[in-house]
């Protein structure tokens, strides 16, 4: 009895050895999660995409995809909103972080009026640029009064409005993310820079944004990954039949217009792989920067 | 070589005098540091001294450009410095976490101040080695910050902030992040640099043995007043009042009744005690306290001077014992 006890012991002790003890439970539900509802789901898309509804070899899909060029365009359309609108925000929150970095009065407030597009729909955004930028906006009729331009400029029902409202809903993910890792680097470092003889550009150019890169690469890849998928907005302001069909239109239209779920699986793989493809480039020159520690706290 | 002609009085530090003139700064309603008067001598190291909170880091981030005055001047020979930018100063600083930039190597982090300036990179190479042969670590040029020692890293932020040769160098509680035994080398380390380059330095610590270790002046500082300014023997043989006396060690304040005073010489008395001593600052109440360093007790059973203890705590210093009773 007493042998059997001790061993127990002996067997757990050489299991947390590897890391392996009764704290991994903890990555159950996780796990079943990621299985459940990420994992047998791509997979089973990456399937679907494989089975062509017309017949013609496993790759059918991906062939037709390239071929028509109706639906290949929707890359370049898709990618043509959201490479800028990632690079505007995170481009965007770079000084405003900067200022905002550290204590003092009114930042609470501050923040929380950056943020706050955060909790309006992609929908309330579409609707509210659609009264704004419209013909009769205001904007328009500011532009007018003032002699800028003679007659209403559209910026409604096509690219540009897709894009700003890209950039309204973007901006508050980007700008927090930003806003915390600048907060990591730890503010002495200016200081020491500033009594080594660096002025304000060269502190910043030298010291603050190499150490913020690899963290800039980051928001930029997960602000470009929520505008790549960009969808409502694509509809509603923008040019759904053209300028703006982008892809995430064309896997709709596949799968609920035409009922081949199979094409609409392969255009959402191909997303993915889109996606992946600017992640992958991204990271391997991020790759050749320092990305250790930055001095502050959370870093 | 560059030829540099030795004006009259014009010493190594390479001005004669830095003032600072009734230096004041302000947080909100608190007063950090209250109208400080002190002139630095070229060459001269300087130590700041106090507890937390007496203000000698302000003073130091006063200096260095890196807070704004609230009040006062101050000025290098007859150039008003304060409104300067820390940039434009030419001071080198030593912060007390190092503040070494993690992603330079320890070659770019010592010749970023030369860099800035825009000097040629062969000079800039050979002041850099220079640096790095005076604190002994050519041989880690090439790694990160965060791969080095904490001693090796300060090491780094000093050879930093020499190399740009500095009119003053500044230094906040260099020592503090380091353990004991490295700390005492350091210590002769900075002596050494300062003995053997001759720059003006500005010291703050909180500690006194480190002060009186290095300075030669030391300032001694409480709630962002000056108490004493004097060299090491003066402040520790003759502080000015208690608050000094017991920053130098003298632990041991007994405030007792006056008996009787006659010129410098003064009689301390209660049931079971007599004390005779030397008044160090006037008094006029009816007691006054005696200041007496632990190492001036002998043990004994003599009737002179004699103070009855008994003793509750001991603790084993190696050829001391510390005793309370």
């Amino acid at each position: 009895m007493a042998a059997t006890g001790a061993a127990r012991v002996v067997l757990r002790h050489r299991l947390a050895e590897r890391g392996i003890d009764r704290v991994l439970l903890l990555l159950v539900p996780a796990v079943l999660v990621l299985v459940l509802l990420f994992l047998y789901p791509m997979l089973y898309g990456v399937g679907l995409s494989l089975q062509p509804r017309a017949g013609g070899g496993v790759l059918a899909n991906y062939q037709a995809f390239f071929r028509d060029s109706y639906q290949s365009s929707t890359v370049w359309k898709t990618m043509r909103l959201a490479l800028p609108a990632a690079l505007v925000n995170v481009g965007a929150s770079v000084p405003i972080a900067y200022r905002l970095r550290g204590r003092f009065r009114g930042r609470r407030p501050l923040t929380a009026i950056l943020v706050l597009p955060v909790t309006l729909g992609t929908v309330l955004v579409a609707d509210g640029l659609l009264r704004y930028l419209g013909p009769k906006g205001w904007f328009n009729r500011v532009l007018l009064d003032i002699g800028l331009v003679h007659e209403p400029i559209r910026l409604i029902y096509n690219y540009w409005g897709v894009l700003f409202s890209l950039l309204i809903t973007g901006f508050p993910f980007a700008f927090l993310l930003v806003l915390s890792y600048m907060s990591g680097i730890d503010p002495t470092l200016e200081r020491a820079a500033a009594t080594l003889g660096a002025g304000p550009w060269q502190r910043v150019r030298h010291i603050t944004l190499p150490l913020l890169t690899p963290g800039l690469a980051t928001t930029f890849i997960l602000a470009f990954v929520l505008a790549f998928s960009v969808f409502p907005s694509a509809n509603l302001v923008g040019e759904p039949a053209n300028e703006t069909r982008v892809m995430a239109i064309a896997a709709y239209q596949a799968a609920f217009e035409k009922y081949d779920y199979s094409m609409a699986a392969t255009i959402a793989v191909l997303m993915g792989v889109f996606e992946l493809l600017v992640i992958v480039l991204v990271l391997l020159w991020c790759g050749r920067l320092y990305t250790g520690s930055t001095g502050g706290k959370g870093a | 070589m560059t030829h540099q002609s030795v004006l009259p009085g014009k010493i190594r530090g390479g001005f004669r005098a830095l003032r600072m003139d009734g230096v004041s700064r302000r947080f909100g309603s608190t007063t950090a540091l209250d109208r400080l008067d002190l002139t630095i001598e070229g060459g001269e190291f300087i130590a700041l001294l106090g507890p937390s909170g007496c203000g000698k880091s302000t003073a130091l981030n006063c200096l260095a450009g890196l807070l704004p005055l609230t009040g006062g001047s101050i000025w290098l020979d007859d150039e008003r410095i304060d409104p300067l930018p820390p940039e434009k100063r030419g001071f080198g600083m030593v912060f007390q976490n190092y503040a070494l930039f993690p992603h330079l190597p320890v070659r770019g982090n010592v010749g970023f101040g030369l860099a800035v300036r825009g000097i040629p990179k062969p000079e800039m190479a050979r002041r850099v080695d220079e640096a790095l042969a005076l604190v002994e670590l050519s041989d880690q040029a090439d790694k990160l910050p965060g791969r080095l020692s904490g001693g090796q890293q300060q090491r780094v932020a000093i050879a930093r902030a020499i190399v740009i040769r500095p009119r003053l160098v500044l230094m906040d509680e260099p020592l503090s992040n380091l353990d004991a035994k490295l700390r005492l080398q350091m210590r002769t380390e900075i002596r050494r640099l300062h003995q053997s380059l001759g720059l003006t330095t500005v010291y703050v610590t909180h500690d006194q043995e480190e002060a009186l270790a290095l300075a030669d002046r030391v300032v001694v500082l409480r709630h962002g007043l000056v108490e004493q300014i004097g060299s090491p023997e003066q402040v520790y043989t003759y502080p000015v009042n208690t608050y000094v006396a017991g920053f130098m060690g003298y632990r041991n304040l007994l405030e007792l009744p006056v008996i009787a005073h006659e010129g410098g010489r003064v009689i301390l008395a209660e049931p079971g005690l007599r004390l005779i001593g030397v008044a160090q600052e006037p008094f006029g109440g009816p007691t006054a306290v005696a200041a007496i360093r632990p190492d001036d007790f002998r043990v004994g059973a003599g009737q002179a001077n004699a103070i009855r203890v008994t003793v509750e705590v001991a603790e084993f210093h190696g050829r001391e014992m510390a005793v309370e009773g």
